[in-house]
């Protein structure tokens, strides 16, 4: 034992134990020198290829979408429901690599699945070739005979799978589709907008009508579910699970009946055309209708461009999927008279009591005017001006009517009333329509657009809503029930709350009103009993349709020219007389006179919501009338 | 202090000095405190931001039990630096005893965690009696390393050491708890090799290791008796070709080389991904270090690693001021136990050392780890205390 050999000669006692201390410290700076410098290795000179592999380092996403919310009727009875489908799904990145293969497999996938195989290409050349591991719905509701030959067969089709889907079911079939609208995977322009952040390709989102307004309730939580893998796709962890979450409920303040109605009628001439029923104090759509319609179940299914094409957007199709009710941009006739009359009375061009002679014509330059069907009803006031609907009178007031720059009497009637803007209803896709004044005419002028810049013509055009006018049966409405309601210029809105799926309120559509409009009681008082003759009384415009209708209303007919179409039927109505809480706007295209086609789906609508039987049709006394 | 005969300290009179005086404060080692302190410090807030997720509502979890155990170790630490840890040497067989039945009860009975025993559950924590058997092993094997010294010829002294250390070593390695059985080896080699074994010993137990390796790697499979687990042999030999190898102890070496790697020069901060997003598991124990790595970069893991270094040259320094040979031994024993745990587990980290499952002192979270660690310094500390009281003399560490 040299310790004790050594220690007892002093001078080297020490050294044996020096030496071992020293090699153990040898051995310790050997140690991390060796880590130091595998650092040094690792952090300092190969950082960058090692983040570029921790930032490849990925997880593999599952994305799992519960049902979305359901939409209600205004009773909370189901419009757009759901159900459980299972659906074949392709993962592109998952298809063998080989062309030859590839095309096999989908070929024989496209034959099992009873698909089209260009329509199968197609899917999958629209998906984001940035987001890896994501899926192509190719068909929902697969048949057990597909499923079972599928999962049989699951070895021979790498890349594609079946898994359960929920789609959308319309139990009232086409009943309101282009409200409702339609609900569809997130497109890859979609995904870089901020409403729909967060979203994966292959999520479904809404993409229309309420659909799309109300998608982030209606939506819910994805959930999925994240596999940590690595560079070969191989699983390499536990992984994460995020349930999902079904979307929210949105109840409609559509009442079914008067929308069943409504469509009915509005269906019934078969040509295109709108209507529109809503509460003159809340703003709450009670029903908006649009035709032509479509099937909205046509989304729950893979379809091919040619026959989306056919069905939707050829010329034939007449554009089922636009909402007309809103988005429809139409010279409006007569109906617009109303707000002419505001004009002219607010702006002093004439008291309720000034009379005016209609002698049948006017000449402006080397122009004259006639009445429509030629007639002549000599001294007229305002309300009696209405109730015929006099051209002349009206014609003289938009020659009066001062007009110049981007403004003018009516033009600013016209916008303070609510046409020329969107309503700011929740609904997408909102037409602002066009009040034509001298500055925008005389632009286009300029622009060689049109032939002439604005002329004093254009002003009496636009006073019996003919010319270049644009305007919407909602915008109609909208003004229609600012006049009937006193002022308010209400905001027109379809939902009414929104709830869980145990019918909890989370959130309630407050009506609101966009900005008060004064009119002195005495001409709007003068414009409403000429609405109420127009309707009720022998000589009215719709008298023939009206007279004998249990509740006293007060309606307007219009009939707008479109060369070179036929002629578009209008009609907008409040009532009742004297205390208004609902006003409808009806227009059919190529419709002719107002009270022939517009005014008679009114009648159905308003007979509906106050739930009476209409009266027999009317025979005005033979005076020439005109619209 | 070189002639300083008196046990009665210098006479010093400033508020406080009691308090400090009865810790023995003036005569421990500033320095040594100071980097253990400071890997606390780090450790807990490494701590802090690697576990803010994983178990939702509760991002402070583990730190502030962390903190407890922290606070626990330092207490003892201070109250084994008050005594004087030669009386150890007396109480040199009821140690080894204690150490040797706790092990043996963990492994008849301790709650089994992923197909082995290492820890006994206690109603309000659990612990592991192999980390602290790290401890117990140092001081005992050193007062026996003494007690030979005195009689025996040199080769059965070898021997006897290797038995006594071997065999706790033998029942870990039973747990199984591969990590922890190589470290008792490497703290019974560290006796050895201090107590001035000669370098044939060394050789022979070299020749007869070669032998055991080969007949456990090569011959007992081949006739049918599998010494190590298929994991274990797993996580030994696939450092050596870590991107082949989808298993999971590769896959773990990957993970952490990637995060350590994209750390880079200062770290990634907030945007490591590596160790934030599940890619790494156990990362608050086993590879706390790649969390260090990935997050605070070149800077960080070379401030840690100077801490380490701090800590082995005071446990070195401690080695040569020791009053008597069994301090010098304790303090071997530690540094040796220090050197080694800290180069496996960060070479691990680095990918230059095969998965063993050893704890990074004072790093990684674990009660026991953690406990054990601060009662190891604080030995460190006694020995040093007592050489501050005790100034070796010549004659001295002869007698012992």
């Amino acid at each position: 034992m040299y310790l004790l050999e050594e220690e007892t000669e002093g001078e080297e006692r020490r050294s044996p134990m020096s030496m071992r201390i020293a090699v153990l410290t040898g051995l310790a700076i050997f140690m991390f020198s060796v880590i130091f410098f595998r650092l040094w290795y690792l952090q300092v000179l190969s950082g960058d290829r090692y983040l570029a592999r921790a930032q490849d380092n990925q997880l593999q996403e599952v994305r799992d979408q519960g049902p979305r919310g359901e939409i209600l009727d205004s009773q909370g009875n189901v419009m757009v429901g759901n159900k459980l489908g299972m659906a074949l799904e392709v993962l592109p990145d998952n298809l063998p690599s080989q062309t030859g293969q590839r095309r096999q497999e989908l070929s024989t996938l496209a034959r099992v699945a009873g698909l089209d195989l260009a329509g199968i290409r197609k899917a999958l050349a629209g998906q984001d070739p940035t987001i890896t591991g994501g899926k192509v719905i190719v068909k929902r509701n697969l048949s057990p005979d597909e499923i079972y030959y599928l999962r049989e067969h699951q070895a021979s089709f790498p890349g594609v799978e079946i898994d359960r889907v929920f789609s959308r079911t319309y139990p009232d079939g086409d009943l309101a589709a282009q409200l409702f609208g339609s609900a569809g995977q997130v497109s890859k322009e979609q995904l870089g907008m901020s409403r729909f952040s967060g979203l994966k390709q292959g999520d479904v989102v809404g993409q229309s009508g309420v659909e799309y307004e109300y998608d982030r309730y209606l939506r819910g939580g994805i959930g999925d579910t994240k596999i940590p893998i690595d560079a070969s796709g191989r699983p390499t962890g536990n992984p994460t699970v995020t349930p999902a979450q079904p979307g929210d409920n949105v109840r409609l303040t559509i009442d079914p009946s008067v929308q069943a109605t409504g469509e009915a009628a509005l269906g019934s001439f078969g040509l295109p055309g709108a209507f529109v029923a809503m509460d003159i104090k809340t703003g709450a759509i009670i029903a908006m209708g649009s035709r032509p319609t479509y099937d909205p179940s046509f989304f729950t299914r893979p379809f091919t461009t040619a026959r989306f094409k056919a069905l939707f957007s050829s010329a034939a199709s007449e554009a089922p999927l636009v909402n007309r009710a809103i988005s429809g941009a139409y010279p409006t006739g007569s109906v617009f008279k109303p707000i002419t009359a505001t004009a002219a009375l607010q702006g002093g061009l004439l008291t309720p009591q000034t009379q005016v002679f209609d002698g049948g014509t006017l000449k402006v330059d080397v122009l004259t005017l006639h009445n429509a069907k030629n007639a002549v009803f000599g001294s007229l006031d305002m309300t009696n001006a209405l109730r015929v609907s006099s051209d002349i009178f009206f014609y003289k007031l938009g020659l009066k009517a001062p007009a110049k720059g981007s403004g003018g009497l009516i033009q600013d009637w016209a916008r303070q009333l609510g046409l020329g803007s969107q309503t700011g209803i929740d609904l997408p896709n909102e037409a602002p329509g066009l009040i034509p004044n001298p500055a925008w005419r005389d632009k286009l002028y300029a622009e060689h657009k049109t032939d002439r810049p604005w002329t004093v013509g254009d002003n009496i055009n636009l006073s019996v809503g003919q010319g270049d006018l644009q305007a919407d049966p909602l915008q109609m409405a909208v003004a229609y029930s600012t006049l009937a309601n006193g002022g308010d210029v209400v905001v027109p809105h379809v939902v009414d709350r929104v709830e869980d799926v145990t019918g909890r309120v989370l959130q309630e559509v407050r009506p609101q009103v966009k900005r008060h409009v004064n009119i002195d009681p005495a001409n709007r008082q003068a414009i409403l009993n000429g609405l109420h003759g127009a309707a009720m009384s022998p000589g009215g415009t719709s008298y023939p349709v009206f007279g004998n209708f249990p509740i006293q209303i007060m309606g307007k007919t219009g009939t707008a020219q479109r060369a070179p179409h036929p002629d578009q039927a209008w009609y907008v109505a409040a009532a009742p007389f004297g205390n208004p809480r609902i006003v409808v706007a009806a227009t059919v295209e190529r419709g002719g006179f107002g009270v022939d086609t517009a005014a008679p789906i009114v009648e159905q609508i308003l007979a509906d919501y106050f739930n009476v039987k209409p009266g027999a049709p009317a025979v005005n006394p033979s005076v020439t009338t005109t619209e | 202090m070189a002639s300083a005969r008196t046990t009665t300290p210098p006479v010093r009179r400033r508020p406080g000095a009691d308090f400090a005086e009865r810790l023995n404060l003036p005569y421990m080692d500033g320095v040594l405190m100071g980097g253990t302190l400071g890997l606390i410090v780090f450790g807990l807030f490494t701590l802090g931001v690697a576990t803010t997720n994983d178990i939702p509502g509760d991002p402070l979890h583990f730190v502030v039990r962390q903190a407890a155990y922290c606070i626990i170790g330092l207490v003892l630490l201070f109250a084994l630096a008050r005594i004087d840890y030669s009386r150890f040497r007396e109480l040199r067989v009821g140690i080894y005893s204690l150490m040797v039945a706790s092990i043996t009860i963990v492994l008849m009975f301790g709650a089994a965690a992923r197909g082995s025993r290492r820890r006994i559950e206690l109603p309000f924590f659990g612990f592991q009696p192999s980390e602290f058997g790290k401890v117990l092993l140092i001081v005992a094997l050193s007062a026996f390393v003494i007690e030979r010294v005195r009689r025996g010829s040199d080769v059965r002294r070898t021997i006897r050491i290797l038995i006594l250390g071997l065999a706790p070593t033998a029942l870990i390695f039973l747990q199984p708890d591969l990590g922890t059985a190589i470290v008792f080896g490497v703290i019974t080699l560290a006796a050895l090799f201090i107590s001035g074994t000669k370098w044939t010993h060394f050789a022979a137990m070299g020749a007869v290791a070669a032998i055991l390796a080969v007949m456990a790697l090569v011959v007992a499979p081949a006739v049918g008796v599998p010494l190590l687990r298929g994991y274990q042999k797993e996580r030994l030999t696939s450092f050596l070709h870590p991107s082949n190898d989808p298993s999971n102890s590769s896959y773990q070496i990957n993970q952490a080389l990637i995060a350590v790697g994209a750390g880079g020069k200062t770290g990634r901060g907030g945007q490591a991904t590596q160790t934030d997003l599940d890619f790494l598991p156990e990362r608050h124990t086993d590879f706390i270090f790649a969390v260090i790595g990935e997050r605070f970069g070149f800077a960080g893991a070379a401030l840690v690693l100077s801490l380490y270094a701090l800590l082995v040259w005071r446990a070195l320094r401690i080695m040569k001021m020791s009053k008597n040979l069994y301090g010098t031994l304790i303090a071997g024993g530690i540094a040796a136990m220090l050197m080694f745990q800290v180069f496996v587990n960060i070479g691990v980290n680095i990918g230059i050392m095969p998965v063993t499952g050893v704890t990074l002192p004072l790093l990684s979270y674990g009660g026991s780890s953690v406990i054990a660690t601060l009662l190891a310094i604080g030995l460190l500390q006694s020995i040093h205390v007592q050489s501050q009281l005790n100034p070796p003399s010549r004659a001295r560490p002869l007698l012992i």
